[in-house]
Formats: structure tokens, C-alpha cells, sequence
């Protein structure tokens, strides 16, 4: 397990410098950030100046590494823009972002789930049947019109949550959170429920799935001939098989959360980390999109790192690596 | 029951041609169907756009910007009706979404198509010959597919700039290893029957195993993969335009008929964003509906 | 004279499903005394496996046991409900499945899928079930009891599974073991080794044991009596020695005929011709008529049950002659 682990580990440094270059050839090449920084009546001395001042001038190897020199020291570069360093803003707003997208991740199981299931076991029921043909629109709902729709229907007709912003926060661990105050959760209720509606529908799908497959197997039957009520070969038998593959998926979705808040936050004008990625590129403010990349890249290589870790000890057949040949 | 029958008992001989039973099978469910018909009544709209729309929305004299962001039902100036309202030019919404609907088709079947080709490589070739092509390829597919879509096709667009083409590139960018990773699963499983091994033995040219044994087999799998990707290209076209990163208005796709009426919505004139996102939702809808039933039909797992 | 163990009296188990009726258990009766072995024998789609879930009330729907009388000890199964259902399985009746790959739940470990079958019938603390478990994991054949406890099936061999699956079977100590081709899926010497103690453990407890099995070689050695079933029904039953050594039912004679033997090395085999009918489209008549070589114009009728000599019973209208 700890070989695995370093191993893993240190695939994950590899991803994380080929990423980072990736990321910097991309982002080199959107725009030239002085036409935007400089004065537009400043002369050519002026902007030269300022092209030295930023280091923009070296070759794109150099800057790269430059720039891989100051990450390693946690320094991604200053905002053209904010003039505060890339990061400090980064992570400023990421908990806005981080708790938008784990109440989505809540609402999508604590709901996906058991509907999911109940569609799994009766999937010729009338109730089964609804279940499934609501996911199928909540699948293919594009996510940033549910959330026009959503304010259409609750702020602009009903009027009863507000449509932008995160609302009253107070501070818990020193990081400021909306969900503690009602204020706060007027505000995340709508981007929440918005976020969530598509990863809901895959729940819903997936448990579907995978306990239409599981109920045909031996091990129920024979569960059930051992005498066990509905609630034990279900919440045991059923549930821990099809949670092995759903521990994966809510795992990797995650990060897609994280990716599509992006969308939600600038419907809602939620202050996380995605609007301010959107206000960046607008703005061509070059460190900012570097910094939100590379804070990305690491977060999704922890939170696979922390899938696998989670999905071995979920799956015995996959621990230490065992004899048995399946997956 | 899998009982080792005594000897005599030999299985049925099937008498339908497959295809008639895949055929019989999707026909099964009404939802299928459903989602079928309105799927060819979108395609065949976005088809016939020129001749089916009231007015070309893109011919700016036959705009009038004393029209505009009228609401649905409301008398045109030249005695028309403008039966979804009209945008903040002046534009007949209905023929905006029948014109809309052209490419966002266009974009998700392109890019599906670019993909597959691309995956379709590169998974056989995973499959094929194993070891360290194998390694690579699929580190590379890891990698890629442990980043959301979005994320990746945002940073693209964000480096390459608005276009048609350049969004084309950047979806594919994003899909190609759905596709690499599907075919390449079902190669291995394909692999290891014996008919390729009796292929080998005959010492057929390589192209032929690949292309004439392997490739057929691995196509199922393939084809509700596909189906869905050009509903998720659709959808992220769409995300993208709205988000002012994909399309340029020159070219308005559904996402961004959404995006326009967006600043719009607050002030209650919600035609102008609602009915895009009905056609889109509609499209996407028509095609999952499609994928699922396609998906039931062809997965061997739930047959008992 | 008390109740037998078990008592089945013109069971039918329908599926009710879109393209029509299946009569997958259509008039079956047989019964079985404590103690005893009875083997209940017939291809794929027989019905056999049918009959055993029925005795379980494992039947799902689409199907449904449409009449008939299943009496254990006396008490008729069929007008219970779920919950008391629930209190016999795995508890008087228990059942073992042919794959033991499959039975056991890949992702729990032993001692939890154990304890649980004790527990859902026994008000006992885990320790104590865990006592029970050693015990009869020992008496299985199963060395170091407690380290297989805490072992998940993948690490067991196929084997070692099937162990495993009928002890937990015997947990409760049961009146009736349903066992569904439990050897069929393991090696030759294993399946041999586990025949002979399963003979011992129902000899010595008293325990009635119904083994389902498409292999009349495995029934000759170990079974009392025997029950054929084709298409549904049983055609032919009696005690083994009389089924094997003089069959009058064609389909049983064909069975018997096809399996290879040492002294007639050389011979070529017989075969039965033809394909089992389909279940959907049986009629009243002799399902086994379209393959039988003793086929007369008159087993279009339905074949009514005979009793042609005391223990026996045939549904055939042109038996074999002896």
C-alpha cells in the first residue's frame, strides 16, 4: 500500500510539472497583456519598459523557467489587474467556489442516490419510470440555462431567493461560509441546486444501473435465502456493490464541479474562483489564469489521489493489488 | 439458469436477422421512439432552415429595430406574426432558433465525427500492440480525462479565440479520449476470443485483423458512446458561447441566442433566452433518450 | 404415522410475462423424509431450479405460485406471509447455489455475510454468532477458522467458496437443505469430496436434502430417491436403485443411455434428438412427444399421472417396457 501510494505520488509530481508547462505555453498565448496594462497614448520606450518590467521580453523557455523557480517557492506571479499576488486572490475566492460545489455534491447524493435506487429495484414501476424520465431531462438540461430558468421562476416571477451574490457569511475556521446563516443559504440554495441538477441525473443513472445489475446477482438471491430482511440485502448487499464504482464517480466529479461552477458563478454572480477565471480572461490578466490552472491541477490530482485511496479500501479485490484478474 | 444442459439440448437456432432484433428491441420502449421522432423533426428543421423560417435573421434588411424584444405573439410590422417575440434587433426568435439549431448540429456532429476518427486510432492502437504504446497512449487519456471538459475546452477557447473551427478543434480536444479509452476496453475484451487468435494463426496481414475482425466487434460500445458525446458537444458548445468563448455572433448558435437575451431576463423579457434553451433542451434531450435506449438494446449484462 | 419433512402436492409456478404464460413448475409433488436425499434431475429449463425457489418463496415476480401445497412439517408454506417467510429461509430451509463465485458478496468479508445469516434468526451477541460460525466453518472442512473469518471470498479458492456457502447454510442447523447443482461449477475431485460430506452432515443432523443436479452420475451415488423433471413436470420417480436400474420413461432412459460409462467403452453414445420445446408454447400434451422414439397419436392428451409400482410414479402413456 505505501509503494502504491509512492508511486502514486510520484506520478502525480509528473503530471503536475507537464501540466504546469502545458498550461503556461497555452496561456502564453492569449493576447499581449500590455496593450492593456500600458497606456495607450504611452510611446514605444514606455512600453518597452514596462515589456522588460514584466519579463516579458525573455524567451518562453527562460520565463518557464522563471516562472517554475517561483512557483516552487509558492509564488505564481502578481495580478496585471489587482497588483496583488495571483494566488493570495486565487485563494480568496476558492472557498466560495469549494463550498458552492460540495453542497451541490450533497444535494446530488443525498438525492441521487435513493432515487437511484428506488428506480433500480421497481424499474417497471410508475415511480421508477418518472424517476427516470425526469433524470433524462435533468441530464440533458444545459446547466447555464436551468440557471436562467431558475431566476426567471424564483427571483424574477416568485421572488423569493435572490438571484446574485453569497449573502451574509460568517467565519468558520477562518474561511468565510454562506450555508451558516440564512441569508447565506438563501443565496446558495438557487447556484447549488443549479450546479447539482446534472450530477444528480448521473447519480440517479448510474444507481439505476448498478443495482438493476446487482439485484440480478447470486449473492442477493442467496442473501435473501439466508433470511435477511429488504433492508439488509438492500442497504448491505445491494448498496455497498454499486457504491464501489459511485465512490469513483463522485469522486472525479468533483472536480468537474469545480470546472462547471465556472458556468454557475457567473449566472449568479457567485464570487468564487470560476467568475473570477471568466474576469481574467476578459481582462487578460495572464497570472491569475495561470495561478486558478495550476491551484486546479493540484486540487484534481489530490482529490484522484484520495479516490483511489478511497475505492481500495471500498473494493477488496483491488487492495495490494490481490490475484484476482477483474477491472 | 446456466446448467450444462445434457447432450441433445442444443439452443434454438435464431431465426431473425440480428439487426431485425436490435431494431424489434429499441422499438420496445415508446420513450425511444419519442426522442427518435423528434429527432429527425430537429434535424430535418435545421436542414430545411432557408426554406422553413419566417424570415432570414441574418439578412439585415429584413430587420426592423422598431421590432424588437417584442413578446411572443406580437404582430410584425409587415403583417406577420412573430410567434416566439423577437430579440433586441428586431430578429424573428423562431427563425433565430431554426438558423441556431444549424450550428449547433453542425459543431456537435463535426466534432463527434473528428474525435471518433482520432480515438478510433489511437484506442486500436492502444489495444493492439500493448506495451509501452499502450502506456503512454493511456497515460496521456488519464491525464485528459482527469480535467472536466469545460475546464479544458474554456482554456482553449480562451487561448484561441471565437470561431467555428477553432471551437470544432477545442471540442475534439476534450473527446478524443472518451472514445480512445471505449475502444481500447473493448479491443482487450475482443482481443483475447478466439477468433482473433484464429486470425493470427492464419497469419492474416495486421490491417486486416484490425480493421476487419477487431474493429467490427468493438463497434456497439462505440455508437452509445458517440451518440451521447454529440449531445455533450452540443451543451458545451452552447456553455461555451454563452460564456462569450465560443462562437462569434456572426455565427449564432443556440448558446448564444441564450446569451443575448440573458441581460435581458431580470427585466422580465424571458422569450428571448427561454425558447433557445427549449430547442436546445429539446435536441439534447431527443438524442439521450435515443443513446439510452441504444445502450439497454446493446448491453448483454441486463439480458436474462 | 407423523408429517413427512417436506411435502410437495401439485405445485404450479407461473411466469406471467408479456409474450404469454410459462408454466416453468406445472403439477409437481413429491415428498421427502428427514434424513433423506432426493434428487431432483432434468436439463436446463426443467424446471428443477423452479422448484426449489419455490420451496424458498424466492420467486420474483413476474412469477407466481398459482397452486399447489408445499408442507414443511406439516405446515402448508404457501399461505404464509413475507415476513414469515422470511423467518424460515436460512433458518428450517436453506439453500445453496451453483457458482459459488457468485454467491458470496464480493465485497464483504465472511464473518459479516456469517453473523448476519445467525443473527437474522438467533437474538444472539456477535461473539456468540461467531462461535457458531467456527464451529461450522471446522465442520466443513475448514482449517484456521478465524483468520477465513476475517478473509473476503476472493482470497478463497472455488472450493473453499462452496465450503463456505454450505456452512452457512448449516448455521441454524435447518430441516431441509435445497442445494441447486452446487458442484457443477467445481473440479471433479473437489466436487467428489464435497458430495461425501454433505451425505455425512445431512446422515448424522437429520437434516432433509434436496440436491438439484442435471447429472444422473452424481444422483446414483448419493441420492434416496429420485424425481425427473421435463418441461415442468416430473415425468418419473421412485427410489434411485428402481430409476436407474429399470427407467420407464423414455426421456429417462434417453438421460441415462447418453452418459458415457467404463464398461461400454467403444460404444458410441446415444443421444436424445431433438430440443427441449419451448416453455412458452406447451400445450396440455406430453411435452417430451416431439422427441420420443415411443410417440403414439394419443399422447397429444394430457399424460395423467401413474403409480406403476409401489414408490413410484410415471407420467407416460407408452412407458418403456422394464
Amino acid at each position: 500500500m505505501l509503494a502504491y501510494a509512492i508511486r502514486r505520488l510520484g506520478q502525480s509530481f509528473f503530471v503536475l510539472v507537464v501540466m504546469s508547462f502545458l498550461v503556461f505555453l497555452g496561456v502564453f498565448a492569449i493576447g499581449n497583456p500590455i496593450e492593456l496594462l500600458v497606456n495607450p497614448q504611452a510611446d514605444e520606450a514606455e512600453r518597452l519598459r514596462a515589456t522588460v518590467a514584466l519579463g516579458l521580453d525573455k524567451p518562453i523557455l527562460e520565463q518557464y523557467a522563471i516562472f517554475l523557480g517561483h512557483a516552487a517557492k509558492g509564488d505564481l506571479g502578481r495580478s496585471f489587474v489587482f497588483n496583488v499576488p495571483a494566488i493570495q486572490l486565487i485563494l480568496e475566492k476558492l472557498p466560495a467556489t469549494i463550498e458552492l460545489a460540495l453542497a451541490a455534491m450533497v444535494i446530488s447524493v443525498g438525492l441521487g442516490i435513493p432515487l437511484g435506487l428506488i428506480a433500480g429495484l421497481k424499474p417497471h414501476s410508475l415511480v421508477g419510470r418518472s424517476i427516470m424520465a425526469l433524470s433524462i431531462v435533468g441530464f440533458s438540461l444545459p446547466t447555464f440555462w436551468v440557471g436562467l430558468v431558475l431566476i426567471m421562476l424564483f427571483s424574477v416571477h416568485l421572488g423569493w431567493l435572490p438571484s446574485n451574490g453569497r449573502g451574509e457569511t460568517v467565519m468558520l475556521l477562518g474561511i468565510p461560509v454562506s450555508f451558516l446563516t440564512w441569508d447565506g443559504l438563501m443565496h446558495l440554495a438557487m447556484p447549488a441546486l443549479n450546479l447539482a441538477l446534472f450530477k444528480l441525473s448521473l447519480l440517479v443513472r448510474l444507481t439505476r444501473a448498478g443495482t438493476r445489475e446487482a439485484v440480478l446477482q447470486d449473492y442477493v438471491k442467496f442473501a435473501r435465502a439466508k433470511g435477511l430482511g429488504p433492508g439488509r440485502v438492500i442497504g448491505v448487499h445491494v448498496l455497498k456493490n454499486i457504491l464501489v464504482p459511485i465512490v469513483t464517480v463522485i469522486g472525479l466529479e468533483l472536480g468537474s464541479l469545480i470546472g462547471f461552477a465556472i458556468v454557475t458563478e457567473s449566472i449568479f454572480a457567485w464570487p468564487g474562483s470560476g467568475k473570477l477565471l471568466i474576469d481574467s480572461i476578459n481582462l487578460l490578466d495572464r497570472p491569475v489564469i495561470v495561478a486558478y490552472l495550476m491551484v486546479i491541477v493540484v486540487l484534481f490530482i489530490a482529490i484522484n489521489f484520495a479516490v483511489d485511496v478511497l475505492y481500495s479500501m471500498l473494493d477488496p479485490r483491488v487492495r495490494l493489488g490481490s490475484s484476482s484478474a477483474a477491472h | 439458469m446456466s446448467d450444462i444442459a445434457p447432450p441433445a439440448a442444443a439452443q434454438p437456432a435464431p431465426v431473425e436477422s440480428p439487426w431485425r432484433r436490435l431494431v424489434a428491441e429499441f422499438a420496445e420502449s415508446r420513450m425511444a421512439l419519442f426522442g427518435l421522432g423528434l429527432l429527425v423533426v430537429i434535424v430535418v428543421t435545421a436542414l430545411a432552415a432557408p426554406w422553413v423560417s419566417p424570415q432570414n435573421p441574418y439578412d439585415l434588411a429584413q430587420l426592423d429595430v422598431m421590432d424588437s424584444k417584442l413578446p411572443p405573439g406580437a404582430a410584425s410590422a409587415t403583417g406577420g406574426t412573430y410567434w416566439l417575440g423577437t430579440d433586441d434587433q428586431g430578429r424573428d426568435m423562431l427563425s433565430g432558433i431554426f438558423y441556431g439549431l444549424r450550428i449547433s448540429l453542425t459543431v456537435g456532429v463535426a466534432s463527434t465525427l473528428f474525435a471518433v476518427a482520432i480515438g478510433l486510432v489511437f484506442g486500436l492502437a492502444a489495444a493492439y500492440f500493448g506495451g509501452w504504446v499502450d502506456a503512454v497512449i493511456m497515460r496521456i487519456v488519464d491525464i485528459q480525462l482527469s480535467f472536466p471538459a469545460i475546464l479544458v475546452a474554456l482554456v482553449l477557447m480562451a487561448t484561441l479565440g471565437q470561431g467555428v473551427g477553432k471551437i470544432v478543434v477545442a471540442l475534439v480536444t476534450v473527446q478524443w479520449a472518451y472514445y480512445a479509452r471505449t475502444i481500447r476496453s473493448s479491443a482487450l475484451v475482443e482481443r483475447q476470443k478466439e477468433y482473433i487468435e484464429a486470425a493470427k494463426v492464419l497469419a492474416l496481414p495486421q490491417p486486416r485483423i484490425v480493421f476487419r475482425h477487431l474493429l467490427p466487434n468493438c463497434l456497439p460500445p462505440l455508437i452509445v458512446v458517440a451518440t451521447v458525446q454529440v449531445a455533450h458537444a452540443i451543451s458545451l458548445e452552447a456553455t461555451l458561447s454563452f460564456l462569450g468563448l465560443g462562437l462569434p455572433i456572426t455565427e449564432p448558435s443556440l448558446g448564444l441566442l441564450i446569451s443575448n437575451g440573458f441581460q435581458y431576463l431580470l427585466s422580465g423579457k424571458y422569450w428571448i433566452s427561454f425558447y433557445p434553451g427549449v430547442a436546445l433542451l429539446a435536441t439534447i434531450m431527443a438524442i439521450n433518450l435515443v443513446a439510452d435506449q441504444m445502450r439497454d438494446v446493446l448491453n448483454p449484462r441486463l439480458k436474462r | 404415522m407423523s408429517a413427512p419433512l417436506l411435502e410437495v402436492d401439485g405445485l404450479r409456478m407461473h411466469f406471467f410475462t408479456k409474450a404469454g404464460v410459462v408454466k416453468a413448475v406445472d403439477d409437481v409433488s413429491f415428498r421427502l423424509e428427514r434424513g433423506k436425499i432426493l434428487g431432483l434431475v432434468g436439463e436446463s429449463g426443467s424446471g428443477k431450479s423452479m422448484t426449489g425457489y419455490s420451496i424458498l418463496g424466492l420467486v420474483d415476480a413476474p412469477g407466481r405460485i398459482v397452486a399447489g401445497r408445499i408442507a414443511l412439517n406439516g405446515r402448508d408454506l404457501t399461505r404464509l406471509d413475507e415476513a414469515a417467510w422470511r423467518g424460515l429461509r436460512g433458518n428450517r430451509v436453506a439453500m445453496i447455489f451453483q457458482d459459488p463465485m457468485m454467491t458470496l458478496n464480493p465485497v464483504l468479508r465472511i464473518d459479516t455475510q456469517m453473523v448476519e445469516a445467525v443473527r437474522a434468526h438467533h437474538d444472539v451477541s456477535r461473539e456468540q454468532a461467531l462461535d457458531r460460525c467456527r464451529e461450522v466453518l471446522g465442520r466443513v472442512g475448514i482449517a484456521s477458522p478465524d483468520e477465513r473469518l476475517r478473509a473476503y471470498p476472493h482470497q478463497f479458492s472455488g472450493g473453499m467458496r462452496q465450503r463456505v456457502a454450505i456452512a452457512i447454510a448449516l448455521l441454524n442447523k435447518p430441516d431441509l437443505i435445497i442445494a441447486d447443482e452446487p458442484t457443477t461449477a467445481l473440479d471433479v475431485t473437489i466436487q467428489g469430496q464435497i458430495l461425501f460430506e454433505m451425505q455425512n452432515l445431512c446422515r448424522e443432523s437429520g437434516t432433509g436434502l434436496i440436491w438439484i443436479t442435471h447429472d444422473l452420475s452424481v444422483v446414483a451415488g448419493l441420492a434416496d430417491d429420485v424425481c425427473v423433471m421435463y418441461a415442468g413436470r416430473v415425468v418419473e420417480s421412485g427410489s434411485v436403485d428402481e430409476i436407474l436400474d429399470r427407467p420407464l420413461h423414455p426421456y429417462t432412459r434417453g438421460l441415462l443411455e447418453s452418459v458415457p460409462s467404463r464398461n461400454e467403452r467403444g460404444r458410441p453414445l446415444r443421444q436424445i434428438a431433438g430440443m427441449t420445446p419451448s416453455l412458452l408454447r406447451l400445450g396440455e400434451a406430453c411435452a417430451f412427444r416431439d422427441r420420443c422414439s415411443q410417440a403414439q397419436p394419443d399422447c397429444a392428451a394430457a399424460p395423467a399421472s401413474s403409480v406403476p409400482s409401489a414408490g413410484r410414479t410415471l407420467r407416460c402413456l407408452h412407458p418403456a417396457s422394464p
